[in-house]
Protein backbone atom coordinates (compact mmCIF):
# COMPACT_ATOMS: atom_id res chain seq x y z
CA UNK A 1 0.00 0.00 0.00
CA UNK A 2 3.04 2.18 0.81
CA UNK A 3 3.96 2.09 -2.84
CA UNK A 4 1.14 1.46 -4.69
CA UNK A 5 -0.75 4.95 -2.95
CA UNK A 6 1.65 7.21 -4.00
CA UNK A 7 2.05 5.83 -7.17
CA UNK A 8 -1.68 6.27 -8.29
CA UNK A 9 -1.34 9.50 -7.10
CA UNK A 10 1.26 10.45 -9.45
CA UNK A 11 -0.46 8.61 -12.22
CA UNK A 12 -3.77 10.66 -11.95
CA UNK A 13 -1.95 13.44 -10.87
CA UNK A 14 0.29 13.17 -14.36
CA UNK A 15 -2.47 12.34 -16.39
CA UNK A 16 -5.14 15.40 -15.04
CA UNK A 17 -1.99 17.98 -15.91
CA UNK A 18 -1.13 16.96 -19.17
CA UNK A 19 -4.91 16.72 -20.01
CA UNK A 20 -5.63 20.24 -18.75
CA UNK A 21 -3.30 21.45 -20.74
CA UNK A 22 -5.01 20.11 -24.19
CA UNK A 23 -8.71 19.28 -22.70
CA UNK A 24 -11.13 22.35 -21.74
CA UNK A 25 -13.01 19.94 -19.42
CA UNK A 26 -10.05 19.10 -17.27
CA UNK A 27 -9.17 22.04 -16.84
CA UNK A 28 -10.37 22.52 -13.26
CA UNK A 29 -8.81 19.43 -12.19
CA UNK A 30 -5.10 20.56 -13.33
CA UNK A 31 -6.26 24.02 -11.15
CA UNK A 32 -6.75 21.17 -8.48
CA UNK A 33 -3.97 19.34 -8.62
CA UNK A 34 -1.67 22.46 -9.17
CA UNK A 35 -3.51 24.18 -5.49
CA UNK A 36 -2.52 20.83 -4.31
CA UNK A 37 1.31 21.00 -5.27
CA UNK A 38 1.34 24.75 -3.82
CA UNK A 39 0.26 22.67 -0.56
CA UNK A 40 2.79 19.96 -0.55
CA UNK A 41 5.32 22.89 -1.42
CA UNK A 42 4.37 24.81 1.62
CA UNK A 43 4.44 21.37 3.79
CA UNK A 44 7.84 20.86 2.17
CA UNK A 45 9.40 24.00 3.64
CA UNK A 46 8.51 22.23 7.19
CA UNK A 47 10.13 19.06 6.03
CA UNK A 48 13.31 20.15 5.02
CA UNK A 49 13.79 22.58 8.76
CA UNK A 50 13.32 19.30 10.11
CA UNK A 51 15.88 17.27 7.76
CA UNK A 52 18.32 20.50 8.18
CA UNK A 53 17.71 20.18 12.13
CA UNK A 54 18.18 16.44 12.36
CA UNK A 55 21.15 16.37 10.24
CA UNK A 56 23.18 18.86 11.90
CA UNK A 57 21.79 17.73 15.81
CA UNK A 58 22.88 14.18 14.60
CA UNK A 59 26.43 16.19 13.48
CA UNK A 60 26.67 17.70 16.82
CA UNK A 61 26.36 14.53 19.28
CA UNK A 62 28.86 12.45 17.07
CA UNK A 63 31.42 15.15 16.80
CA UNK A 64 32.27 15.10 13.32
CA UNK A 65 34.76 17.15 11.66
CA UNK A 66 33.18 20.60 11.41
CA UNK A 67 30.78 20.21 13.69
CA UNK A 68 31.44 24.18 15.07
CA UNK A 69 29.23 25.28 11.25
CA UNK A 70 26.53 22.95 12.74
CA UNK A 71 26.31 25.28 16.01
CA UNK A 72 26.10 28.52 13.83
CA UNK A 73 23.83 26.50 11.34
CA UNK A 74 21.26 25.72 13.83
CA UNK A 75 22.01 29.36 15.76
CA UNK A 76 21.48 31.13 12.64
CA UNK A 77 17.80 28.43 12.13
CA UNK A 78 16.61 28.96 14.98
CA UNK A 79 17.72 32.83 15.59
CA UNK A 80 15.31 33.68 11.78
CA UNK A 81 12.55 31.08 12.64
CA UNK A 82 12.20 32.79 16.38
CA UNK A 83 12.47 35.97 14.18
CA UNK A 84 9.94 35.54 11.85
CA UNK A 85 7.87 33.84 13.70
CA UNK A 86 7.27 36.18 16.68
CA UNK A 87 7.61 39.17 14.02
CA UNK A 88 10.14 40.98 16.29
CA UNK A 89 9.83 44.76 15.74
CA UNK A 90 7.30 44.86 13.45
CA UNK A 91 4.55 47.22 12.95
CA UNK A 92 0.60 46.94 12.88
CA UNK A 93 -0.92 46.87 9.36
CA UNK A 94 -1.89 50.38 8.41
CA UNK A 95 -5.65 48.36 7.69
CA UNK A 96 -5.52 46.68 11.14
CA UNK A 97 -3.97 49.25 13.80
CA UNK A 98 -5.25 47.68 16.41
CA UNK A 99 -4.00 43.88 15.57
CA UNK A 100 -0.18 44.30 17.01
CA UNK A 101 0.78 41.72 14.75
CA UNK A 102 -0.72 42.21 11.28
CA UNK A 103 2.38 43.44 10.14
CA UNK A 104 4.15 41.53 7.64
CA UNK A 105 7.73 40.82 7.88
CA UNK A 106 8.73 42.48 4.88
CA UNK A 107 8.27 45.70 6.39
CA UNK A 108 10.65 48.46 6.69
CA UNK A 109 12.18 48.28 9.95
CA UNK A 110 11.70 44.71 11.66
CA UNK A 111 14.47 42.66 12.79
CA UNK A 112 13.56 39.69 9.55
CA UNK A 113 14.42 43.03 7.70
CA UNK A 114 17.91 43.69 9.47
CA UNK A 115 18.70 40.02 9.23
CA UNK A 116 17.94 39.91 5.14
CA UNK A 117 19.58 43.82 4.75
CA UNK A 118 22.86 43.07 7.37
CA UNK A 119 23.69 39.80 7.14
CA UNK A 120 21.59 37.42 3.85
CA UNK A 121 22.53 40.12 1.34
CA UNK A 122 26.48 40.93 2.08
CA UNK A 123 26.84 37.25 3.05
CA UNK A 124 25.23 36.01 -0.34
CA UNK A 125 26.88 38.83 -2.23
CA UNK A 126 30.56 37.94 -0.94
CA UNK A 127 30.04 34.74 -1.65
CA UNK A 128 28.60 34.98 -5.44
CA UNK A 129 32.09 37.50 -5.95
CA UNK A 130 34.39 34.95 -4.50
CA UNK A 131 33.89 33.31 -7.76
CA UNK A 132 35.55 35.77 -9.95
CA UNK A 133 39.09 34.95 -7.34
CA UNK A 134 38.75 31.24 -8.43
CA UNK A 135 37.72 31.40 -11.52
CA UNK A 136 41.08 33.73 -12.69
CA UNK A 137 43.23 30.79 -10.88
CA UNK A 138 41.16 27.94 -12.54
CA UNK A 139 41.58 30.05 -15.91
CA UNK A 140 45.73 30.14 -15.06
CA UNK A 141 46.06 26.52 -14.44
CA UNK A 142 43.64 24.20 -16.10
CA UNK A 143 42.58 26.46 -19.28
CA UNK A 144 45.35 24.97 -21.32
CA UNK A 145 45.80 24.22 -25.74
CA UNK A 146 45.77 20.59 -25.19
CA UNK A 147 44.08 19.41 -27.90
CA UNK A 148 42.10 20.91 -30.83
CA UNK A 149 39.29 20.99 -29.00
CA UNK A 150 40.16 22.89 -25.72
CA UNK A 151 42.30 25.22 -28.90
CA UNK A 152 38.43 25.62 -29.89
CA UNK A 153 37.47 26.13 -26.59
CA UNK A 154 40.10 28.77 -26.04
CA UNK A 155 39.78 31.25 -29.01
CA UNK A 156 36.05 31.05 -28.10
CA UNK A 157 36.44 32.16 -24.26
CA UNK A 158 39.08 35.00 -26.03
CA UNK A 159 36.01 36.37 -28.45
CA UNK A 160 33.36 35.97 -25.71
CA UNK A 161 35.84 37.59 -22.63
CA UNK A 162 37.33 40.30 -25.12
CA UNK A 163 33.67 40.77 -27.03
CA UNK A 164 31.66 41.55 -24.27
CA UNK A 165 33.22 44.32 -23.13
CA UNK A 166 35.17 48.05 -24.55
CA UNK A 167 37.99 45.72 -25.39
CA UNK A 168 36.61 44.44 -28.54
CA UNK A 169 35.84 48.16 -29.58
CA UNK A 170 39.00 49.35 -28.73
CA UNK A 171 40.76 45.95 -30.74
CA UNK A 172 38.46 45.44 -33.55
CA UNK A 173 36.48 49.15 -33.82
CA UNK A 174 38.39 50.10 -36.70
CA UNK A 175 37.77 47.36 -39.03
CA UNK A 176 36.30 48.39 -42.15
CA UNK A 177 32.29 48.27 -42.84
CA UNK A 178 32.45 45.22 -45.06
CA UNK A 179 34.42 43.48 -42.40
CA UNK A 180 32.10 44.43 -39.36
CA UNK A 181 31.62 40.90 -38.82
CA UNK A 182 34.80 40.23 -37.85
CA UNK A 183 34.83 42.95 -34.97
CA UNK A 184 34.68 41.21 -31.30
CA UNK A 185 31.63 42.57 -30.37
CA UNK A 186 29.32 41.37 -33.25
CA UNK A 187 31.75 37.82 -33.28
CA UNK A 188 30.86 37.29 -29.67
CA UNK A 189 27.23 37.67 -30.76
CA UNK A 190 27.30 35.62 -33.36
CA UNK A 191 29.03 32.50 -30.89
CA UNK A 192 26.28 33.22 -28.68
CA UNK A 193 23.20 33.20 -31.49
CA UNK A 194 24.48 30.77 -34.09
CA UNK A 195 27.11 28.00 -31.93
CA UNK A 196 25.94 28.39 -28.81
CA UNK A 197 21.94 28.55 -29.90
CA UNK A 198 22.15 25.61 -32.19
CA UNK A 199 24.75 23.30 -29.60
CA UNK A 200 22.03 24.12 -26.67
CA UNK A 201 18.75 23.74 -28.94
CA UNK A 202 20.15 20.00 -29.61
CA UNK A 203 20.70 19.79 -25.19
CA UNK A 204 17.27 20.72 -25.13
CA UNK A 205 15.38 18.91 -27.21
CA UNK A 206 17.20 15.28 -26.19
CA UNK A 207 16.34 16.77 -22.22
CA UNK A 208 12.81 17.05 -23.27
CA UNK A 209 12.77 13.33 -25.10
CA UNK A 210 14.57 12.26 -22.43
CA UNK A 211 11.78 14.11 -19.79
CA UNK A 212 9.08 13.10 -21.95
CA UNK A 213 10.54 9.41 -21.91
CA UNK A 214 10.90 9.10 -18.25
CA UNK A 215 7.47 11.22 -17.89
CA UNK A 216 5.50 8.57 -19.72
CA UNK A 217 7.22 5.67 -17.98
CA UNK A 218 6.26 6.92 -14.41
CA UNK A 219 2.60 7.74 -15.74
CA UNK A 220 2.01 4.34 -17.06
CA UNK A 221 3.81 3.09 -13.60
CA UNK A 222 6.40 1.15 -15.34
CA UNK A 223 9.25 3.04 -13.58
CA UNK A 224 8.90 3.21 -9.85
CA UNK A 225 12.01 4.14 -9.34
CA UNK A 226 11.22 7.07 -7.59
CA UNK A 227 9.33 5.58 -5.14
CA UNK A 228 12.33 3.81 -3.60
CA UNK A 229 13.69 0.45 -2.61
CA UNK A 230 14.26 0.37 -7.03
CA UNK A 231 12.55 -0.51 -9.89
CA UNK A 232 10.35 -3.49 -8.29
CA UNK B 1 67.15 27.20 8.66
CA UNK B 2 69.65 24.76 6.32
CA UNK B 3 66.47 23.23 5.07
CA UNK B 4 64.78 26.90 4.43
CA UNK B 5 68.57 27.39 2.34
CA UNK B 6 67.95 24.49 0.68
CA UNK B 7 64.81 24.46 -1.01
CA UNK B 8 65.12 28.43 -2.11
CA UNK B 9 68.26 26.93 -3.92
CA UNK B 10 66.46 24.43 -5.31
CA UNK B 11 63.50 26.58 -6.42
CA UNK B 12 65.68 29.12 -7.66
CA UNK B 13 67.57 26.35 -10.06
CA UNK B 14 64.60 25.50 -11.21
CA UNK B 15 63.50 26.91 -15.24
CA UNK B 16 61.49 30.15 -15.51
CA UNK B 17 58.28 28.12 -16.31
CA UNK B 18 58.63 25.90 -13.49
CA UNK B 19 58.25 28.87 -11.16
CA UNK B 20 55.82 30.37 -12.93
CA UNK B 21 53.77 27.06 -12.89
CA UNK B 22 53.91 26.85 -9.19
CA UNK B 23 52.98 30.34 -7.94
CA UNK B 24 50.82 30.63 -4.73
CA UNK B 25 47.40 31.47 -6.15
CA UNK B 26 47.39 34.08 -3.62
CA UNK B 27 49.04 36.13 -5.92
CA UNK B 28 46.63 35.62 -8.86
CA UNK B 29 43.71 36.75 -5.94
CA UNK B 30 45.76 39.53 -5.64
CA UNK B 31 45.78 40.17 -9.16
CA UNK B 32 42.01 40.16 -9.63
CA UNK B 33 41.41 41.80 -6.52
CA UNK B 34 43.59 44.87 -8.21
CA UNK B 35 41.77 44.03 -11.75
CA UNK B 36 38.38 44.90 -10.11
CA UNK B 37 38.67 47.39 -7.16
CA UNK B 38 41.18 50.07 -9.78
CA UNK B 39 38.46 50.75 -11.74
CA UNK B 40 35.74 50.94 -8.92
CA UNK B 41 38.09 53.79 -7.44
CA UNK B 42 38.88 55.17 -10.47
CA UNK B 43 34.86 55.19 -11.69
CA UNK B 44 34.11 56.40 -8.17
CA UNK B 45 35.81 59.32 -8.03
CA UNK B 46 35.54 60.44 -12.23
CA UNK B 47 32.38 59.23 -12.45
CA UNK B 48 33.15 58.45 -15.99
CA UNK B 49 31.94 55.12 -18.10
CA UNK B 50 32.46 53.31 -20.69
CA UNK B 51 30.00 53.95 -23.89
CA UNK B 52 27.86 51.06 -24.67
CA UNK B 53 26.60 50.12 -28.06
CA UNK B 54 23.41 48.65 -27.24
CA UNK B 55 23.04 44.63 -29.42
CA UNK B 56 19.30 43.82 -30.96
CA UNK B 57 18.71 41.58 -27.65
CA UNK B 58 19.22 44.93 -25.74
CA UNK B 59 17.15 47.24 -27.97
CA UNK B 60 14.13 44.54 -28.13
CA UNK B 61 13.17 44.93 -24.23
CA UNK B 62 13.43 48.37 -24.34
CA UNK B 63 11.50 48.82 -27.22
CA UNK B 64 9.11 46.38 -26.04
CA UNK B 65 8.19 48.50 -22.69
CA UNK B 66 8.45 51.41 -24.56
CA UNK B 67 5.53 50.78 -27.46
CA UNK B 68 2.98 50.20 -24.90
CA UNK B 69 0.11 52.44 -23.91
CA UNK B 70 0.41 54.78 -20.62
CA UNK B 71 -1.55 52.44 -18.16
CA UNK B 72 -0.88 48.85 -19.61
CA UNK B 73 -0.32 46.29 -17.18
CA UNK B 74 3.08 44.91 -16.63
CA UNK B 75 3.63 42.01 -14.84
CA UNK B 76 7.30 41.77 -13.10
CA UNK B 77 8.75 38.65 -11.97
CA UNK B 78 11.60 38.97 -9.31
CA UNK B 79 13.19 35.35 -9.13
CA UNK B 80 16.44 36.28 -8.02
CA UNK B 81 18.24 37.11 -4.33
CA UNK B 82 20.50 39.38 -2.86
CA UNK B 83 23.24 36.59 -4.07
CA UNK B 84 22.69 37.77 -7.74
CA UNK B 85 21.91 41.66 -6.99
CA UNK B 86 24.97 42.44 -8.33
CA UNK B 87 24.79 41.26 -11.45
CA UNK B 88 21.16 41.68 -11.77
CA UNK B 89 19.74 44.18 -9.72
CA UNK B 90 21.34 47.46 -12.22
CA UNK B 91 18.27 45.95 -14.97
CA UNK B 92 15.63 45.79 -12.33
CA UNK B 93 16.44 49.28 -11.42
CA UNK B 94 16.51 50.42 -15.40
CA UNK B 95 13.21 48.27 -16.12
CA UNK B 96 11.36 49.46 -13.20
CA UNK B 97 12.05 53.06 -14.14
CA UNK B 98 11.62 53.02 -17.69
CA UNK B 99 8.02 51.32 -16.74
CA UNK B 100 7.31 54.28 -14.02
CA UNK B 101 8.52 56.64 -16.75
CA UNK B 102 6.10 55.02 -19.08
CA UNK B 103 3.26 55.40 -16.41
CA UNK B 104 2.99 51.80 -16.61
CA UNK B 105 1.06 49.83 -14.27
CA UNK B 106 3.22 47.00 -12.60
CA UNK B 107 2.11 44.28 -10.88
CA UNK B 108 5.72 42.80 -8.84
CA UNK B 109 5.60 38.99 -8.09
CA UNK B 110 8.73 36.78 -6.92
CA UNK B 111 9.19 33.35 -7.10
CA UNK B 112 12.30 32.87 -5.29
CA UNK B 113 11.75 33.41 -1.18
CA UNK B 114 13.71 36.52 -1.16
CA UNK B 115 12.78 37.85 -4.46
CA UNK B 116 10.19 39.91 -2.21
CA UNK B 117 12.54 41.82 -0.80
CA UNK B 118 14.55 42.78 -3.32
CA UNK B 119 11.63 43.90 -5.25
CA UNK B 120 10.46 45.91 -1.95
CA UNK B 121 13.84 47.87 -2.15
CA UNK B 122 13.80 48.21 -5.77
CA UNK B 123 10.69 49.25 -5.70
CA UNK B 124 11.17 51.93 -2.95
CA UNK B 125 14.93 53.17 -4.61
CA UNK B 126 12.62 53.67 -7.47
CA UNK B 127 9.22 54.45 -7.39
CA UNK B 128 9.41 55.58 -3.69
CA UNK B 129 12.33 58.20 -4.01
CA UNK B 130 11.41 59.09 -7.88
CA UNK B 131 8.05 58.77 -8.67
CA UNK B 132 6.16 59.67 -5.68
CA UNK B 133 3.27 60.69 -7.66
CA UNK B 134 2.17 56.76 -8.44
CA UNK B 135 -0.20 55.02 -6.02
CA UNK B 136 0.15 51.79 -4.22
CA UNK B 137 -2.61 49.30 -5.66
CA UNK B 138 -3.87 51.71 -8.54
CA UNK B 139 -0.39 52.48 -10.15
CA UNK B 140 1.66 49.57 -9.10
CA UNK B 141 1.60 46.11 -6.26
CA UNK B 142 3.68 44.18 -4.88
CA UNK B 143 2.06 40.74 -4.57
CA UNK B 144 5.01 39.04 -2.44
CA UNK B 145 6.32 35.71 -2.93
CA UNK B 146 4.69 32.56 -3.75
CA UNK B 147 6.33 29.12 -3.28
CA UNK B 148 5.18 26.16 -5.80
CA UNK B 149 7.55 27.19 -8.43
CA UNK B 150 6.27 26.17 -11.73
CA UNK B 151 2.94 25.51 -10.15
CA UNK B 152 2.42 29.41 -9.29
CA UNK B 153 2.87 29.60 -13.07
CA UNK B 154 0.66 27.06 -14.28
CA UNK B 155 -2.22 28.60 -11.77
CA UNK B 156 -1.46 32.09 -13.03
CA UNK B 157 -2.61 30.44 -16.10
CA UNK B 158 -5.73 30.17 -15.14
CA UNK B 159 -6.40 32.37 -12.19
CA UNK B 160 -4.08 34.98 -10.95
CA UNK B 161 -5.94 35.77 -7.58
CA UNK B 162 -5.68 32.10 -6.57
CA UNK B 163 -1.81 32.18 -7.33
CA UNK B 164 -1.70 35.66 -5.27
CA UNK B 165 -4.28 35.63 -2.98
CA UNK B 166 -3.36 39.01 -1.38
CA UNK B 167 -0.39 41.45 -1.82
CA UNK B 168 2.58 42.06 0.30
CA UNK B 169 0.58 44.49 2.72
CA UNK B 170 -1.81 41.77 3.16
CA UNK B 171 -4.50 43.17 1.01
CA UNK B 172 -7.01 40.85 -0.94
CA UNK B 173 -6.62 40.78 -4.20
CA UNK B 174 -9.91 41.38 -5.18
CA UNK B 175 -9.71 44.81 -3.51
CA UNK B 176 -6.62 45.56 -5.54
CA UNK B 177 -8.74 48.28 -8.28
CA UNK B 178 -5.73 47.62 -10.71
CA UNK B 179 -6.05 44.16 -11.04
CA UNK B 180 -10.03 43.94 -10.70
CA UNK B 181 -10.04 42.86 -14.33
CA UNK B 182 -7.24 40.99 -14.55
CA UNK B 183 -8.29 37.06 -14.23
CA UNK B 184 -5.15 35.33 -15.89
CA UNK B 185 -1.60 35.96 -16.74
CA UNK B 186 -2.18 36.58 -20.27
CA UNK B 187 -4.31 39.65 -19.35
CA UNK B 188 -0.34 41.45 -18.92
CA UNK B 189 0.55 42.31 -22.43
CA UNK B 190 4.12 41.97 -21.11
CA UNK B 191 5.87 39.82 -18.72
CA UNK B 192 8.82 40.95 -17.24
CA UNK B 193 11.54 38.42 -15.47
CA UNK B 194 14.53 39.08 -14.15
CA UNK B 195 15.78 35.93 -13.59
CA UNK B 196 19.02 34.00 -11.52
CA UNK B 197 17.81 30.41 -12.60
CA UNK B 198 15.50 27.89 -11.37
CA UNK B 199 12.38 28.75 -11.50
CA UNK B 200 12.89 31.18 -13.79
CA UNK B 201 13.21 33.16 -17.77
CA UNK B 202 13.47 29.67 -18.79
CA UNK B 203 9.81 27.96 -16.88
CA UNK B 204 8.36 31.07 -17.99
CA UNK B 205 8.72 29.95 -21.24
CA UNK B 206 8.12 26.68 -21.09
CA UNK B 207 4.83 27.17 -19.13
CA UNK B 208 3.05 30.02 -19.84
CA UNK B 209 4.77 31.85 -22.98
CA UNK B 210 4.26 28.92 -24.74
CA UNK B 211 0.79 28.77 -23.71
CA UNK B 212 -0.01 32.64 -24.87
CA UNK B 213 2.78 33.69 -26.89
CA UNK B 214 0.45 35.72 -29.35
CA UNK B 215 -1.25 37.27 -26.09
CA UNK B 216 1.54 38.49 -24.63
CA UNK B 217 5.28 39.27 -24.81
CA UNK B 218 8.14 38.21 -22.54
CA UNK B 219 11.47 39.82 -22.20
CA UNK B 220 13.81 38.70 -19.66
CA UNK B 221 17.11 39.82 -17.85
CA UNK B 222 19.89 37.28 -16.33
CA UNK B 223 22.79 36.07 -15.39
CA UNK B 224 25.90 35.45 -17.84
CA UNK B 225 25.95 31.69 -16.87
CA UNK B 226 22.42 31.16 -17.80
CA UNK B 227 21.74 33.77 -20.88
CA UNK B 228 23.53 30.92 -22.99
CA UNK B 229 20.53 28.97 -22.53
CA UNK B 230 18.02 31.47 -22.95
CA UNK B 231 19.23 32.72 -26.02
CA UNK B 232 17.50 29.65 -28.06
CA UNK B 233 14.02 31.30 -27.77
CA UNK B 234 14.77 34.55 -29.13
CA UNK B 235 13.63 36.23 -30.60
CA UNK B 236 10.47 33.81 -30.84
CA UNK B 237 9.61 33.14 -27.25
CA UNK B 238 11.33 35.81 -25.54
CA UNK B 239 10.77 38.90 -27.37
CA UNK B 240 14.12 40.74 -25.70
CA UNK B 241 17.18 39.78 -23.65
CA UNK B 242 19.82 41.13 -21.30
CA UNK B 243 22.20 38.95 -20.61
CA UNK B 244 24.22 39.97 -17.35
CA UNK B 245 26.22 43.14 -16.80
CA UNK B 246 26.98 43.85 -20.37
CA UNK B 247 23.35 43.66 -21.96
CA UNK B 248 22.19 45.83 -18.51
CA UNK B 249 24.76 48.62 -19.30
CA UNK B 250 23.38 48.71 -22.72
CA UNK B 251 19.94 48.52 -21.43
CA UNK B 252 20.92 51.05 -18.94
CA UNK B 253 22.27 53.57 -21.44
CA UNK B 254 19.03 53.81 -23.84
CA UNK B 255 17.07 54.24 -20.67
CA UNK B 256 19.29 57.35 -19.38
CA UNK B 257 19.22 58.39 -22.96
CA UNK B 258 15.88 58.63 -23.04
CA UNK B 259 14.89 59.52 -20.19
CA UNK B 260 17.97 62.79 -19.51
CA UNK B 261 17.01 65.72 -18.68
CA UNK B 262 19.47 68.70 -19.60
CA UNK B 263 21.69 70.03 -17.57
CA UNK B 264 21.09 67.29 -14.91
CA UNK B 265 23.02 64.64 -14.29
CA UNK B 266 21.74 61.25 -14.21
CA UNK B 267 21.77 59.42 -10.50
CA UNK B 268 24.82 57.31 -9.58
CA UNK B 269 22.19 54.10 -8.78
CA UNK B 270 20.69 54.41 -12.41
CA UNK B 271 24.46 54.18 -13.57
CA UNK B 272 25.31 50.70 -11.70
CA UNK B 273 25.44 48.80 -14.74
CA UNK B 274 27.67 51.13 -16.43
CA UNK B 275 29.70 51.50 -13.92
CA UNK B 276 30.42 47.83 -13.96
CA UNK B 277 31.63 47.77 -17.07
CA UNK B 278 34.79 48.93 -15.90
CA UNK B 279 35.78 46.27 -12.83
CA UNK B 280 34.22 43.58 -16.13
CA UNK B 281 36.72 44.88 -18.44
CA UNK B 282 40.26 45.01 -16.48
CA UNK B 283 38.90 41.23 -14.88
CA UNK B 284 38.19 40.02 -18.13
CA UNK B 285 41.82 41.60 -19.55
CA UNK B 286 43.13 40.01 -16.71
CA UNK B 287 41.53 36.80 -17.62
CA UNK B 288 43.19 36.80 -21.17
CA UNK B 289 46.57 37.25 -20.00
CA UNK B 290 46.59 34.82 -16.97
CA UNK B 291 45.24 32.07 -20.08
CA UNK B 292 47.56 33.67 -22.13
CA UNK B 293 50.83 33.06 -19.77
CA UNK B 294 49.75 29.32 -18.59
CA UNK B 295 49.63 28.35 -22.11
CA UNK B 296 52.82 30.14 -22.59
CA UNK B 297 54.02 27.47 -19.48
CA UNK B 298 52.22 24.36 -21.00
CA UNK B 299 54.16 25.03 -24.44
CA UNK B 300 57.42 25.88 -22.40
CA UNK B 301 57.48 22.90 -20.50
CA UNK B 302 56.10 20.75 -23.42
CA UNK B 303 59.47 21.80 -25.67
CA UNK B 304 61.70 21.10 -22.54
CA UNK B 305 59.73 17.60 -22.19
CA UNK B 306 60.57 16.70 -25.76
CA UNK B 307 63.96 18.26 -25.93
Amino acid sequence: MKRIIPMWIAIIGGFAMMLSSFVPLAESAGEMFADVFNVVAAIAFVLGAGSLAKQHLEKLSRRDAGWGYSIITLGSFLITLFIGLGKIGIHPNEQFPQAAYSGSNEMEGSAFGWIYEYMITPLTSTMFALLAFFVASAAFRAFRAKNTEAILLLVTAFIVLLGRTFAGVVLTGWFPDWASGLRLENLSIYVMQVFNTAGNRAIMIGIALGVAATGLRILFGIDRSWLGGGDA
Amino acid sequence: MSGGNFNNTNASARPWFERLDRIDRRWIFLLMFLAVSGPILWIGVTGKTLPEAPTLAARAVFQEIDQLPAHSLVLISFDYDPASAGELQPMATSLVRQCAAKNLRMVFIALWPLGNQVAQQTIQDVIGDDYPALKEGDDFVNMGYQAGNEAVMKLLLTDFAKAFPKDSRGEATSNIPMLKDVKMVSDFPLLISVSAGYPGSKEWVQYVISAYNEKMNFVTGCTGVSAPQLYPYFPQQIAGLLGAIKGAAEYESMVNESLAVDGVATAPKYLQAQRRMGPQLVAHLLMVGLIIVGNVIFFARKRRGAA
